[in-house]
């Protein structure tokens, strides 16, 4: 270590002007109004400050314009009533497309959808996930072949899966029917079938993601130390009496990360339902707010009525974000 | 001999829950597995006849054995994985870079985490927006604010396609969307890492672009492997973007996962072993990355 600080060492005070010219003018005082105003920053704001600027300051406007500005604009445009190829109207803001929206059957039945794929697709997912979890842990062989594979869905692209599980789930020849037939049940028309066909996106979706729960929990499990399922042992406990009350109530950070991953997902789960029928209507009964969306602005021009449904889309993820947020800045991790 | 007959019933006890595990973990792989699987043997089948008369799962008989419909799907897809590559893997490095310098000024860098902990927070909220809500300005600030393709006009002129104004929007568009998880990715591991070297070459006069350079961009490879796989993988994969900007999977811009989600669709119904052969060669590339890199992958998706 100490031999490792003393070649760092010499590497740094070795004077290479012609890589890092620029450092030394940028050290020496200067009593200018420049200098006054980098001392006044660095009085408020800490001794770097002005010095990291270059280094965080590309990244925050890169996203202030992409992210926070266009969150802004996308506020403004649901404003006004901005549709079909004219250019949009800021001087005249209501809140008409809202109005519309609430009253609109289409778009309460996509929240009630994305709400219940939000939910029971992250239940599940956490579900399967720790389970996975449990059985990967219990020093099996293979640990690494087992984790690989369960985790390799997730590598795949919506496009992609969609693709597979729009053959797993078709009428005639799809193997859940086929699997079904064997014991003596359906067929089923999955995705036509108005009531079934969300529950066969969220089975779907939870093949994709199970193993990412996994992965969490994984990492969840192997910080507790190996005296709390000794002492639970010790005291008698049955491993499922072991596992219910020792371990998962100390899992809870896992589970909050991924359930806002999760949730995160579900929420973009438009690409999925996108590659399903190659188009802007997902199958009947699976019509979520993030199709919805992209349906009124692209496809019928609605663009002010779209983004009107995204700022009710975006408050939704906020709701979920903005309790995460408090809750790692409580925990000091901001 | 009843402590034997114990020992011995204790042991089958421990093999029997030992074989039930092994079972569990087996079953779980074969579901895992079984729509993958499925959609390899089908994309070898032809259609109509060979999906019809055959079990999905099961591998084609040689009477319903083809190529064709890969070749067909690599003749489809093929401009597309060279357009996706374009603008995914330059996107894919800069949004890397990017969070790198930034995770450093928001760590190593010495001042008051008052006033960090709202720009990390802003940072971290970035990556959980979902992207619909900035879709219509974004395609307004392409189309009226920063219509690259007049700005670009010598390069059509040159002979190139306008069409490719899509690629490097979708590559600046793609960027911009990463540097948030690039960032939070390489904070983890920045605020992990030790400060004595950092402190040290510090007292000694280097300035924070030194430290970078000298001290944290060599010992942050690890990291950047698991950014550049993650990120890699995520612009690979996106659809959304890429249907609201290049729009038509008929354009010579499309990238390949556009081309994909219509391919194989007509009046007669979906073509499935087009579709499952084209979904392979789409996924190719990130399969590639994770086969090589799985551990590295588990480690961006587990933080």
């Amino acid at each position: 270590m100490r031999d490792i600080l003393r070649t760092v060492r010499r590497r740094l005070t070795h004077d290479d002007p012609s890589t890092d010219g620029g450092t030394i003018t940028e050290q020496r005082p200067s009593p200018g109004a420049t200098q006054r105003v980098r001392d006044r920053l660095g009085d408020r704001f800490g001794s770097d400050f002005v010095e990291s600027l270059p280094f965080w300051l590309p990244t925050f406007l890169l996203m202030g314009l992409f992210v926070y500005g266009a969150i802004i604009w996308n506020l403004l445009i649901s404003l006004t009533d901005y549709q079909g190829f004219v250019q949009p109207d800021y001087t005249n803001l209501d809140l008409e497309m809202y109005a519309q929206a609430f009253t609109d059957s289409s778009v309460v039945s996509a929240s009630v959808n994305t709400f219940l794929l939000l939910i029971a697709f992250t239940l599940a997912t956490l579900a399967v996930g720790l389970g996975l979890a449990i059985l990967v842990d219990r020093h099996i062989r293979f640990e690494n072949t087992f984790r690989t594979i369960y985790l390799l869905p997730m590598s795949l692209s919506f496009v992609v899966t969609a693709q597979f599980w729009l053959w797993m789930y078709n009428f005639n020849n799809g193997v859940v029917n086929i699997l079904l037939g064997v014991v003596g049940l359906g067929p089923v028309d999955w995705l036509g079938n108005q009531s079934v066909v969300l529950w066969a996106v969220v089975f779907a979706l939870m093949w994709q993601f199970s193993g990412y729960a996994m992965v969490v929990y994984l990492a969840g499990l192997r910080a507790i130390p190996t005296e709390h399922y000794e002492a639970a042992k010790v005291d008698g406990a049955s491993t499922l009496k072991m596992y219910w009350r020792v371990i998962v109530p100390q899992l809870k950070g896992s589970t909050i990360s991924a359930s806002v991953v999760l949730m995160v997902f579900a929420l973009k789960a438009f690409d999925f339902l996108y590659s399903l029928v190659s188009g802007y209507r997902p199958p009947a009964g699976s019509d979520i707010l993030a199709t919805k969306m992209v349906r009124e602005a692209y496809s019928n021009l609605n663009w002010a009525y779209g983004s009107a449904i995204a700022i009710m889309l975006f408050a939704m993820a906020l709701s979920i974000i903005g309790p995460y947020l408090v809750y790692q800045f409580r925990r000091g991790n901001l | 001999m009843a402590d034997a007959e114990e020992d011995a019933s204790a042991l089958s006890s421990v093999d029997l829950s030992r074989v039930a595990l092994y079972g569990a973990l087996l079953a779980v792989m074969a579901a895992i597995l079984t729509p993958i699987e499925a959609g390899l043997v089908t994309s070898f089948k032809t259609s109509p006849g060979g999906v019809s008369s055959t079990l999905p799962f099961a591998p084609p008989t040689p009477e319903f054995f083809t190529l064709s419909k890969w070749s067909a799907a690599l003749n489809a897809l093929g401009r597309g994985m060279v357009n996706s590559a374009l603008y995914a893997i330059p996107a894919t490095v800069i949004s890397a870079f990017l969070g790198s310098l930034a995770a450093y000024g928001l760590t190593q860098a010495q001042w008051k985490p008052r006033y960090k902990a709202p720009l990390l927070a802003l940072v971290v909220a970035g990556i959980f927006i979902p992207y619909q809500a900035v879709l219509v300005p974004l395609s307004r600030f392409w189309a009226v604010y920063a219509p690259l393709d007049e700005w670009l006009s010598f390069l059509w002129a040159l002979g190139i396609n306008d069409d490719y104004v899509g690629i490097l929007e979708l590559l600046i568009t793609h960027v911009a969307y990463g540097v948030p998880i690039c960032t939070v990715l390489f904070r983890s591991y920045y605020k992990n890492m030790s400060i004595e070297m950092v402190e040290s070459a510090r007292l000694d006069g280097a300035s924070l672009r030194r430290v970078y350079r000298r001290i944290i961009l060599p010992l942050s490879t690890p990291m950047f492997a698991v950014v550049l796989i993650y990120q890699f993988t995520q612009i690979w994969n996106d659809l959304l973007f890429a249907l609201v900007l290049v729009s038509t999977e008929s354009s010579p811009a499309a990238p390949v996962t556009l081309i994909l989600a219509g391919l194989g669709q007509s009046q007669e119904g979906v073509d499935f072993p087009l579709r499952m052969a084209g979904a392979f060669i789409a996924a190719l590339p990130t399969l590639a990355v994770y086969v090589m890199f799985g551990e590295e992958f588990a480690e961006g998706v587990a933080s």
